[in-house]
């Protein structure tokens, strides 16, 4: 009788899982397999295999131009948002002071705030600062959305991290600057690392305020908006857009396993005191 | 009390870490407080205290990691006002041993000997001789993370000891072991300063410790040095009634003055009659009272018609059994407070039944007294 049960419930939460990630991922399935058909409307039952829309991306011009856009904005934002999210992850982890937590929250907030409301304000704090809209504007719109992730990123990669260790190292004799390199960096670099590729993800991937900051160039999810309105060019959307998802997906698999790593060690270290 | 392992080395007279008037203010509140202290070269020294009495931010300060209000340090003759941590002649063992954990065993102990670019597989030489020095001979290899709490700690200590310092500092390096471990490295951590000869100043708030390990201890309280000596000397002839308290039991016994002198007192007390005893430094009079201590296995019960020089008669009010040994608690007439008597058990001592009218023998000597 228990066992039926439990075989009972067991199968419930197995179909009920099973619905979810369906559910969670068929779009995101259809993608490739339609990327792969030769007929130009994505429609059932599938007409044959090619390659062929994957053959014509590197010969538009204008997808060029956006994917190097796109790298252009994707880099500096990773890169500027890791930088100061190393601060604030530092400065939150290792200090503290009064409004510590109120600070947390505020660097948070752009991660629940509407996406569009903050491209729309964004866009009206550009214009009052005198900025042409360019892709300069978009970095900066990048790099306070990107913040939150790469705070989160780094404060797991930072607590913990022992202060004697470095002590440690210097009382061994090493210099402030060979402490730095030879324990300090180490010991982190794998969550730095880990936030640049997350912070790179989520601006190749980011729309609307790309769409609202930028002039006349456009990121690659810019560009996939523009090609919709023709239907003809839909499977060639498809195919960059598998692209996009499988480098998307890789990224963020290597960041996640690079953060684990991270906080796995300073971790460890910290149980020492148990 | 625990016995020294006996594999004593000639001790120097010479000094090696010379604290003078050592003050660290956080604000108004003192840290440290005017401490003055000699460690000499060779030494087992402990700094003994109850948590928050000041004892790291000394060790602290003679590693380089803070600075003094006012006051000076030196070691090995030299002042080390600012000489930074990473150039002074001595190693830590820190309290979270702080072992790499990016590194494995042997690069955290070839650690500090990267930088003096050794010649010739002396590098080498020098991390195996640690690790045997620490009984950890084959594994170089392992990761801090798949060590056991004993093993960080003995990496820790090897990775000090093969920068050869003129001074080792121990944070309450046992603190983290179990019972049976930290008592095993007790005796591991004192036979192993023997044998290389180095300074070692440990920090702890284990009274036993301190005891079982060390040439000379001081008792520190509230940022305070409050007596300086050896073990023997701390636990039997403690200078105040706080040291007496936190080394163990001690019975107080109330006494008045009769005679004082530069170096002795003469006193009378209701349940010992008249005493003459050596006065302690800190001794200061007050009024014309003073305050002796015995302690509870300094009294000794005495059998059928046995008789002592010196003995005091009482009452058994309680008893309790540990064991090897019985607690006793005795009362004597025209003491305020009982004595307290432990007694070991192979003469039948947790035999005796409450109410039992006893007599006690003790030694005028085991009587000490001390500051209030
Ligand atoms: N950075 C600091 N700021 C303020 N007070 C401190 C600081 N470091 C230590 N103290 C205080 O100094 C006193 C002595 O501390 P410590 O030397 O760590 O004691 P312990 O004897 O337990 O090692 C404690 O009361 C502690 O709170
Ligand atoms: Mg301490």
């Amino acid at each position: 009788m228990i066992a039926l049960r439990r075989f009972l419930s067991g199968g419930w939460l197995r179909a009920y899982a099973f619905l979810y990630v369906v559910f969670l991922y068929l779009p995101v399935i259809f993608l490739p397999i339609f990327s792969v058909n030769t007929a130009a409307t994505p429609k059932f039952p599938l007409t044959g295999f090619t390659l062929h829309w994957y053959q014509d991306l590197p010969r538009t011009p204008a997808l060029l131009d956006a994917a190097w856009n796109s790298l252009i904005v994707g880099v500096s934002a990773a890169v500027l948002s890791t930088l100061l999210g190393i601060l604030a992850a530092r400065s939150i982890t290792r200090y503290r002071y009064p409004g510590r937590s109120t600070i947390h929250g505020l660097i948070m907030a752009p991660l629940v705030l509407p996406e569009v409301i903050v491209a729309i304000s964004m866009l009206l704090v550009m214009l009052q600062l005198g900025l042409s809209l360019s892709l300069f504007t978009v970095v900066l719109g990048h790099v306070l959305v990107c913040i939150p992730y790469s705070m989160t990123v780094l404060t797991s990669g930072f607590e913990g991290f022992d202060r004697s260790l470095e002590e440690a190292s210097a009382d061994l004799g090493e210099s402030a600057f060979g402490t730095f390199r030879r324990v300090t960096l180490p010991m982190v670099a794998p969550a730095i690392i880990s936030s640049l590729l997350v912070c790179f993800t989520i601006s190749l991937d980011e729309f609307i305020i790309a769409f609202f900051l930028t002039g006349t160039e456009a990121t690659l999810p810019i560009y996939i908006w523009g090609q919709l309105r023709f239907a003809a060019k839909l499977p060639g959307v498809l195919a960059l857009g598998t692209l996009l998802l499988v480098a998307s997906f890789l990224l963020m698999t290597v960041a996640e396993i690079l953060r684990r790593r991270a906080a796995g060690r300073t971790q460890n270290e910290g149980g020492l005191y148990a | 009390m625990p016995e020294q392992p006996q594999i004593l080395r000639p001790q120097s007279d010479r000094s090696m870490i010379e604290i003078k008037n050592v003050t660290r203010s956080y604000g108004a509140f003192k840290a440290l407080d005017d401490a003055s202290l000699t460690i000499r070269e060779g030494e087992f020294f402990s700094l003994l205290g109850p948590s928050g009495c000041g004892k790291t931010t000394l060790l602290r300060m003679i590693a380089g990691f803070d600075n003094p209000t006012s006051g000076s340090i030196s070691v090995g003759g030299q002042p080390m006002e600012g000489i930074p941590a990473n150039r002074r002649p001595t190693n830590m063992v820190f309290q979270s041993y702080a072992i790499f954990p990016h590194l494995n065993v042997e690069q955290n102990v070839a650690y500090g000997l990267k930088r003096l670019k050794l010649q010739g597989g002396e590098e080498k030489r020098r991390v195996e001789e640690a690790l045997a020095q620490v009984s950890l001979t084959g594994l170089g290899k392992r990761l801090a993370t798949e060590l056991s709490g004993g093993q960080r700690q003995r990496v820790a200590l090897a990775r000090a000891l093969v920068m050869r310092p003129k001074v080792l500092l121990l944070d309450e390096p046992l603190s983290a072991l179990d019972k049976k471990l930290r008592e095993q490295m007790q005796v591991e951590l004192r036979r192993l300063q023997q044998a290389v000869g180095i300074t070692f100043v440990l920090v702890t708030h284990d009274q036993y410790e301190a005891l079982a390990m060390s040439d000379r201890i001081a008792v520190m309280f509230g940022g305070r040095i409050a007596q300086v000596a050896s073990p023997k000397e701390i636990y039997q002839r403690p200078v105040t009634r706080q040291v007496a308290d936190f080394l163990g039991g001690m019975n107080f016994v109330k006494a008045q003055i009769v005679e004082e002198d530069g170096a002795s007192l003469v006193v009378d007390t209701l349940g010992f009659g008249r005493i003459k005893t050596d006065k302690p430094k800190a001794f200061v009079r007050n009024g014309g009272g003073a305050t002796l201590g015995i302690r509870p296995e300094r009294l000794r019960v005495l059998w059928d018609n046995a008789t002592a020089k010196f003995e005091v008669a009482g009452k058994v009010v309680e008893r309790h059994y540990f064991g090897e040994i019985t607690h006793l608690i005795v009362e004597i007439p025209g003491l305020e407070k009982p004595l307290s008597v432990t007694e070991t058990n192979d003469f039948g001592a947790d035999d005796i039944p409450v109410g039992t009218s006893i007599r006690l023998a003790y030694d005028p000597e085991a009587l000490v007294a001390m500051a209030d």
